[in-house]
């Protein structure tokens, strides 16, 4: 089982606390009606289906209730980083950093 | 599958020589909600201070409060009544909402030596996590649920009334499965 870190709750919890709530980042026109049907399509459809680093919305269900996200290498399966919503995308670079 | 849990008397329900579970007796159950509120006028009206830490569990007479999100909390009083009608007052300057949620959830006591082990059968967490006198959300068995440690060994469980059957059977099972291996 993976375990997850909150970074609500501040502590490090079982996955079966959590559910995975898609891909992060993903940002919703703020007029949908201006958009092309293909523009359209790829934001409700097209994912980015990384092999590597990719960040991903999860959310505390069984806790906090709290939607975050999460920057998880998709092979290794390790969490790298979790931060809360609505805070930037976390320089990578500067986590590989930190790991060494 | 009738609800027998959810319409029983409180007292004792099942009991081992290790574990003992029972119902609790009914008691009010608020759901407060606010984002980036006031506190301390809520304080005020609650009669307690509102804890900003998950997880903080905070008592003053007959009124209990339990952060349960950065903007969610549970409060069990005695006095319930009295907590809507203060916190009613404020609305206009500090917007929250404030429900009666006290017929939707049956509280379990569970506690007895054995106690912690019981929970670990359903509870994927540490036990160490939730320190005495602490409480949080968290899902036992695939069913949210919300748990105190009032004392070492000694716990409270909030099941919502359609999961109560359930976990009920499901903690009677685990009760006999650890009396059968220790005795």
């Amino acid at each position: 089982m993976l375990l997850i870190n909150c970074p609500y709750c501040e502590e490090t919890l079982p996955e079966a606390e959590f559910v995975y709530a898609g891909e992060a980042h993903v940002l919703r026109a703020e007029t949908p009606s201006e958009l092309s049907d293909q523009d359209w399509a790829e934001f409700l459809f097209i994912r980015q289906n990384v092999k590597g680093v990719h960040f991903e919305r999860w959310r505390h269900f069984h806790g906090c209730a709290r939607f975050f996200n999460a920057a998880r290498d998709t092979v290794s399966d390790k969490f790298l980083i979790t931060y809360k919503a609505g805070e930037p995308r976390p320089n990578l670079t500067e986590l590989a950093g930190d790991a060494t | 599958m009738t609800h027998t849990i959810a319409t029983s008397p409180a007292g004792l329900l099942f009991g081992t020589q290790g574990v003992q579970i029972s119902r609790m007796p009914p008691k009010a159950r608020l759901s407060l909600r606010s984002r980036n509120a006031n506190l301390m006028a809520l304080s005020k009206a609650i009669g307690i201070p509102v804890p900003t830490k998950i997880g903080a569990c905070d008592t003053k007479g007959g009124t209990e409060i339990l952060c349960l999100g950065p903007d969610e909390w549970l409060v069990l009083s005695d006095v319930s009544d009295h907590i809507a009608e203060a916190c009613e007052k404020l609305y206009a300057s500090v917007p929250h909402s404030l429900v009666d949620i006290s017929h939707r959830e049956v509280t379990f006591n569970i506690s007895g030596p054995q106690a912690t082990e019981l929970l670990t059968l359903g509870w994927p967490r540490d036990p160490a996590s939730l320190r005495v006198g602490e409480g949080r959300r968290t899902v036992f068995d695939s069913a949210t649920v919300v748990l105190w440690r009032d004392a070492e060994n000694a716990y409270r469980m909030d099941v919502w009334n359609s999961f109560a059957d359930h976990l009920f059977q499901f903690l009677q099972h685990g009760c006999r499965e650890l009396a059968a291996q220790a005795y």
